[in-house]
């Protein structure tokens, strides 16, 4: 709601499955605020979109602090394993 | 028995740039001559909880109308999906808000039943709105529901176009209601210290009301930051000021 706190990327070469199925990506924003549903005051939300295609071109993710922590560490891992692919 | 029927619907009104935008009303369906009441959202968006809010001050014998802010960047789009387009975007501009609130007071005054005053109430981003709105639109009453950035610089690479408006303080038009939680950092119980003495300073007409065990959004009734003491009281204390400086 109000941290106002917002890291926005543009993504390349990456897809989403939405309401109607797979789109490209084109940003991400990520932000530690109020969830919609989460059951946490506040959560790290991640706004996976392509403005192009319009607002319902959206995957949307609430994650507590905790499972954004396991999942950044994951990422982490996974990103280093990449290099040696 | 009172007649108490309300009439809850989504119009088309006027807004910035004599654009159309959507926004729901509800209104007391007495005839009796009554105040306005322009609700501003949060930064979710136009939401269910909002609409409730919108009902509510029928309820409690006020045209209500709530814009949705996000209507250019998303209009019919859900309200969630709505307030991300908004938020990748930047969020929404403060003169285009300013033109949309005077459009929503323009249109509670055109009822046939306005008394002609109006006031708006605005929660977390909206908060920070009613203010502004309070400075630049015709107002006799204004709200902030905890507004973050009325003073406080934003930190720094900030990416929502927000800026601290607190040297305009000298300029607020309407006698404003403050309510605020102490465990909320936007604003921080500083902030709130900060904005209390440019009003006293200004001598302008405020209330502020300031609740332990609340922080951020103690309105939200489906969002763990409820807090039933704080939110009673906020509501009588609405109730109250509305009352006053708009008539029933």
């Amino acid at each position: 709601m109000c941290t106002y706190s917002t890291e926005k990327r543009a993504l390349t070469k990456s897809s989403g499955k939405g309401p109607d199925g797979w789109f490209p990506l084109e940003t991400a924003t990520v932000y530690y605020d109020h969830p919609v549903h989460a059951p946490d005051e506040h959560t790290v939300n991640i706004d996976f979109l392509n403005p192009g295609r319009g607002p319902g071109a959206r995957v949307a993710v609430e994650l507590s602090l905790d499972s954004a922590k396991e999942l950044l560490a994951a990422l982490a891992v996974t990103v280093e394993r990449a290099a040696d692919h | 028995m009172q007649h108490d029927a309300v009439l809850a619907e989504t119009i088309g009104i006027r807004g910035h740039g004599n654009d159309e935008i959507e926004a729901y009303t509800a209104r007391p369906m007495d005839g009796r001559p009554r105040g306005g009441v322009i609700v501003i959202h949060h930064m979710p968006g136009y939401d269910a909880a909002t609409k409730e809010i919108t009902r509510r001050f029928a309820t409690m014998g006020h045209h209500a109308i709530c814009p949705n802010l996000y209507t250019r960047e998303a209009p019919g789009a859900a309200p969630d999906d709505a307030a991300a387009t908004a938020r990748a975007q930047g969020g929404v501009p403060d003169e285009r808000f300013v033109g949309d609130a005077a459009g929503a007071a323009r249109w509670l005054r055109s009822l046939p039943t306005s008394n002609g005053r109006v006031g708006a109430i605005g929660f977390c981003s909206g908060g920070r709105q009613a203010v502004l709105a309070g400075i630049e639109v015709d107002l006799q009453a204004a709200i902030d529901c905890y507004g973050a950035f009325v003073v406080g610089a934003p930190p720094e690479g900030f990416p929502l176009r927000v800026s601290p408006f607190g040297h305009r303080i000298p300029e607020l038009r309407a006698p404003l209601l403050g309510l605020f939680g102490n465990e909320d950092a936007h604003p921080s119980p500083d902030q709130v210290d900060e904005l209390e003495k440019l009003l006293r300073e200004a001598g302008k007409t405020y209330e502020f009301h300031r609740y332990d065990d609340a922080g951020h959004a103690f309105f939200s009734v489906d969002r763990p930051s409820y807090r039933q003491a704080a939110a009673v009281d906020g509501w009588e204390r609405i109730r109250d000021f509305l009352a006053r400086h708009l008539g029933a």
